[in-house]
């Protein structure tokens, strides 16, 4: 075999390998821009409470996994495309998204809310507390009436593809004048320059963007659950790949029963967010 | 491939490009005016004014769209004070914001491409021009601009393409342009391919349109 050969054979065997490596490996993708759910630090690296779980869901597998960083609004069409294997993008599961794919069960559940910039007409709504849109029940359906004659003419920010948006479009609240952002930071950004009367997103979002940026901005309303908002957040995962799923589905229930997401869940949102 | 989601989604795309070709044609109409006026500065002998001009459009060419879009909307909105001005009506708009992003970025390209086709006017024509006694005003605006705006015809018709695809920016600031309403579809239906043929086939054919109204436009003006 000359040399010539014998380089080109190498190359090709090593990439074989390589190949072979990575196909051994889950893929999971993240967005890495919505704290405390996933992020990243000064140093550019993945952290926050989905990375930290991926690793800790892999190991109860018994496989390697690399976590790959995806625009939130390409999300979804990169799982089907293959780019990577499963979702663990703070996406919470609800029945326009089963249209596309499957999720495994919940691994943790966030209330969404409402935030202003303070002194806004819209602080202080007479509402209670929490609302499940599920089944609502009077007070929910009278919590949904105030909020949609204070909202009216509003402008109310959310991230796109979002159950924030979702819910703004089902109508539940009026016709509010929706803006979509590419991601939640732009949101926030807006919220604080005052372009967005009011803002839509994970209350842990906003409480997040308020400690760190030390602007004033403040929850109101009901916090939100149910109906348009889903049923806590799960591992997105291709609709063929069964086997994943149930492997997921497995290390979920072990990593529940051995405490691991309540203990790192409740690292990373300074409450047991876990379901 | 979704036949019927392609189907679906092409009047709202048509809708959509509307906006899109609102925003260019404000644009290019006032960057029309920006890039004259810099072109003319540009051929001032004043060192100052000529060196300000050129750093204008030297900025403005030399940094991406999108870079320019971003500080001019998220920027700006970010200054406490500049809320507190008259300007913040203006600014808190995104509609506003992308069309001064995309006038002064189309204003640096024409005043460019303005001031090569001033200066490859020959000197002959206007010495004639002086030699039957014409005012330096008429030779201006009779003979040089008109001349002038023939030279350009060719590298302002690319200027209008890029600029139409330049467009699709505006919807990173929340504008629902052709882009912004196909992403809006795409965030429901996880599509992405179907959707972005259609509006990919739409901006396509606008270009078709302006592509052959400059050569119409070149072959009527042609001497």
């Amino acid at each position: 075999m000359s040399i010539f050969k014998k380089i080109i054979f190498s190359v090709l065997l090593s990439l074989l390998v390589i190949g072979n490596v990575n196909a051994d490996k889950i893929r999971i993708g993240t967005e890495g821009a919505y704290p405390p759910w996933n992020s990243k630090n000064e140093a550019g690296k993945l952290i926050g409470f989905e990375v930290e779980l991926a690793y800790t869901l892999c190991r109860y597998i018994g496989q390697q996994c690399v976590i790959v960083e995806q625009d939130w609004d390409g999300m979804i069409p990169a799982l089907i495309m293959r780019k990577f294997d499963a979702i663990m993008a703070g996406m919470s599961i609800t029945a326009e998204r089963q249209k596309a794919i499957s999720f495994s069960q919940g691994y943790a559940d966030e209330v969404a809310s409402l935030a202003v910039m303070k002194g806004s007409s819209l602080e202080g709504l007479d509402t209670p507390a929490g609302i499940n849109l599920t089944k609502p029940n009077a007070a929910a359906k009278k919590a949904l009436k105030t909020l949609t004659a204070a909202l009216a003419g509003k402008t109310v920010c959310v991230q796109t593809a979002t159950i924030h948006q979702n819910f703004l479009d089902s109508g539940d609240v009026g016709k509010v004048n929706v803006r979509t952002y590419k991601t939640q930071d732009e949101v926030n950004l807006d919220l604080a320059s005052g372009r967005c009367d009011a803002a839509l997103a994970a209350a842990v979002a906003f409480s997040d963007y308020a400690e760190k940026s030390g602007k004033p901005v403040v929850l109101t309303g009901p916090t939100f659950s149910g109906g348009a908002f889903g049923n806590g957040v799960g591992v997105g995962i291709r609709k063929d790949d069964t086997e994943l799923l149930k492997k997921f589905n497995a290390a979920i229930n072990k990593a529940r029963k051995n405490g691991d997401i309540s203990r790192i869940a409740t690292k990373w949102f300074g409450f047991d967010a876990s379901m | 491939m979704d036949f019927e989601l392609m189907a679906n989604s092409f009047p709202k795309l048509l809708n959509a490009a509307v906006i899109t070709l609102k925003l260019l044609s404000i644009s290019l109409f006032v960057g029309l005016f920006i890039g004259l006026f810099f072109a003319i500065l540009r051929l001032n002998k004043n060192i100052y004014i000529n060196k300000f001009a050129y750093g204008y459009s030297y900025v403005f060419r030399g940094t991406p769209l999108l870079v320019q879009i971003f500080i001019i909307y998220f920027g700006l909105g970010q200054i406490e004070y500049f809320r507190s001005t008259f300007l913040w009506v203006i600014f808190k708009e995104p509609y506003w914001c992308a069309i001064i992003a995309f006038s002064l970025n189309t204003g640096a390209y024409t005043s460019e491409i303005l001031r090569s086709a001033f200066q490859t006017i020959k000197p002959g024509i206007i010495e004639a021009g002086k030699s039957l006694g014409i005012s330096k005003n008429i030779i201006f605006f009779k003979i040089q601009v008109p001349i002038a705006i023939r030279q350009s015809l060719p590298a302002y018709g690319n200027e209008i393409i890029l600029m139409m695809k330049g467009t699709s920016l505006a919807s990173t600031v929340t504008l629902m342009d052709l882009t912004g309403v196909a992403k809006y579809i795409i965030s429901t239906t996880f599509k992405p391919i179907e959707v972005f043929i259609v509006a990919g086939g739409i901006y396509l054919f606008m270009t078709f349109i302006f592509h052959n109204l400059i050569k119409f436009l070149e072959k009527k003006y042609s001497f």
